[in-house]
């Protein structure tokens, strides 16, 4: 990296990146301390769609705040439905049966291969690539298909429920589904790999670029692709494992390199985990109920717990303290990308600001997931 | 050793007094080991010296060596808890090498200061530590120096105990799984603790959204200002006594 070149302060300038920016994906401001073409210091400004979902939360029921969830990511919903649904089943004590385990696997897996899907042609379109994006929307295509026809929704799913899933997969599903690990193996080398991954243009754009050592990691928390990027082989269905993951055969991609290419390499190669992933569980599928019984109002016993699943951009985390009552007495959701982004201002030193677009990109950054 | 038994351990450096009795139950644990397997060691030795005597003098003398067996075996019981006792000086290294500590049982409320080790299953964490304010930035370097970075923190306002609570969630990213939550209980009227934000860099902002909510105040943060409320908010909306 360039080192920049050092100016007195009153040759600076602030620059206002965002909060409407076709390079935020969301109202993100990030105050930019200029000297020239080289950051001094950026400093991100949240909350221009802080919804106040916490407080939301205390004023319902545990179900009442369902709809809530896939409202904070809205790119990787069925994640945040999970971890809802594991906190308050683990304060209840709720069994989950088996096949609507295997069921939420593979619509989360499904889920998560949407979400680096149009992270990819985003971030591409970020860098200046437009036709990506129309490849990656045509086989996100599929997967809002695939989900719609059994949640009932195509971007806010709200599909899990206490103790099981809403609705039981049919064959149509299943056999689309297999259909689309197909069609999608065999677009990834060709669409994916050759024409973007292979780009001297990307490469150039993205290789040694954005740096993030594993310490700043550990010391922001920063988790999912940006830590495994960074070659922290780190991954809550391993490391915690939940649901049926123990069962399932699937790696953990994670590059040394640290810069915005092996964060790039992580998202990639996680799509073709998730669809392995999602192929054992179609094979292994088990019939039986896909929903357990669980009476109609929780009444969880006091005291607190926590629940951790792996979302698309990395740890999503749900502290749920309980009073006794009908509704959570408080619930804290703890979101990747606010500490995945809260990083930003330590790497963001020093570098160009068209770096920085390309670093922030390759963050993965949902904002409403980040404001709640 | 258990990485929980370890980090519980190095936490119990905050509360001497827990550390000093939970000391001698697990010393008391271990000569019991100790003991038991030695009583056993006797107990075999004087059987096969009972089938040696049995095989060497025939039947009529076996009745002696069985009544000498079982007052053989009592005298050593107090031997070994003298020779393990210099383990009090040191008990970390001497402890059970496998085996993570049992769930510590469910204290009466209000709980004492201490760590307790939770059902994983049940609570989603391993260890369970309520220090006093004071303590937070010990527990978190402690912490931060085994391995452990903070993953979220939480504020809670009881407001009939006119109380307010701040959890610190700390996780790993190598090696065996154990959670840590870290919990520390503030007057209701002046909720003040000390950041950890230099220790953790990460917690600066879970603590200005903290502060935002809760108007919990830390000490030594460079730049508690609201980060999700609006720049101008003089509010603080999950108290429990908020009206909009």
């Amino acid at each position: 990296m360039t080192e920049p070149i050092l100016c007195t302060p009153d040759e600076t300038f602030v620059l206002n990146l965002g909060p409407q920016h076709p390079a935020t994906h969301g109202v993100l401001r990030v105050k930019l301390t200029m000297d020239g073409e080289y950051i001094v210091e950026a400093e991100p400004v949240l909350g221009y769609i802080h919804r106040m979902h916490e407080k939301m939360a205390e004023n319902g029921t545990f179900a009442q705040f369902m709809p809530n969830t896939p409202r904070m990511d809205y790119l990787s919903a069925l994640s945040f439905n999970q971890g809802y649904c594991m906190a308050v089943e683990r304060a209840a004590g709720i069994e989950v049966p088996e096949r609507a385990e295997y069921i939420r696997t593979i619509t989360v897996e499904l889920n998560r291969i949407s979400s680096h899907l149009l992270w990819w042609g985003a971030f591409i379109l970020d860098l200046g690539g437009f036709t990506p994006l129309l490849y990656a929307f045509d086989d996100r295509e599929k997967i809002l298909d695939l989900l719609e026809h059994v949640t009932g929704s195509r971007l806010t799913y709200c599909y899990y429920r206490f103790g099981g899933v809403y609705n039981d997969i049919d064959d149509e599903f299943i056999t689309g589904t297999r259909e689309f690990i197909k069609r999608l193996r065999s677009r990834m080398p060709t669409l994916y790999h050759d024409l973007v991954t292979g780009n001297i243009i990307l490469i150039k754009r993205l290789k040694d670029i954005g740096h993030i050592s594993p310490e700043v990691c550990r010391k922001y928390g920063a988790t999912g692709p940006v830590l495994r990027g960074s070659g922290i082989e780190y991954d809550v269905r391993k490391n915690e494992p939940y649901s049926i993951y123990p069962e399932l055969d699937f790696d953990i991609p994670h590059y040394p390199e640290g810069d915005c290419m092996a964060r790039y390499m992580v998202r990639m190669d996680e799509i073709e985990q998730s669809l392995r992933i999602i192929e054992q569980s179609l094979d292994k599928l088990p019939g039986g109920p896909v929903q357990a019984k669980v009476p109609k109002t929780l009444k969880p016993p006091a005291g607190d717990c926590y629940a951790a699943v792996e979302a698309a951009k990395g740890t999503f985390g749900c502290r749920l303290i309980c009073d006794g009552d009908k509704g959570p007495y408080r619930l804290k959701l703890r979101s990747p990308c606010f500490s995945n982004l809260s990083l930003f201002g330590e790497i963001a030193e020093g570098m160009l600001l068209a770096d920085a677009l390309a670093v922030m990109g390759s963050l993965d950054l949902v904002i409403p997931e980040i404001d709640r | 050793m258990s990485i929980i038994r370890e980090t519980k351990w190095a936490l119990l450096e905050l509360f001497p007094e827990q550390k000093a009795t939970e000391a001698e139950a697990e010393v008391a644990a271990w000569n019991k080991i100790i003991a038991d397997a030695r009583a056993k060691a006797e107990a075999e030795e004087a059987a096969k010296a009972k089938a040696a005597a049995k095989a060497a003098e025939k039947a009529g003398e076996k009745t002696e060596a069985a009544e000498k067996a079982p007052e053989e075996a009592p005298p050593p019981e107090a031997a070994p808890a003298e020779e393990t006792a210099p383990a009090e000086e040191e008990p970390v290294p001497e402890m059970d090498p496998e085996g993570d500590p049992p769930v510590s049982i469910e204290p009466e409320s209000p709980r004492p200061l201490g760590v307790l080790v939770r059902d994983y299953k049940a609570r989603g964490v391993h260890l369970d530590v309520l220090c006093s304010p004071d303590q937070v930035v010990e527990a978190a370097k402690l912490l931060t120096g085994a391995g452990y970075f903070l993953e979220s923190v939480t504020g809670v306002d009881w407001i009939k105990e006119e109380q307010m609570e701040v959890d610190y969630d700390f996780n790993r990213t190598d090696g065996p799984l154990c959670r840590v939550v870290v919990r520390t209980r503030l007057p209701r009227s002046a909720p003040e603790v000390p950041t950890v934000s230099d220790i953790c860099p990460g917690a600066g902002w879970h603590e200005r959204e903290t502060h935002d909510f809760f108007g919990i105040k830390f000490i030594g943060h460079p730049y508690l200002v609201p980060i999700l409320l609006p720049e101008d908010a003089d509010y603080h909306p999950l108290l429990k006594d908020f009206t909009p």
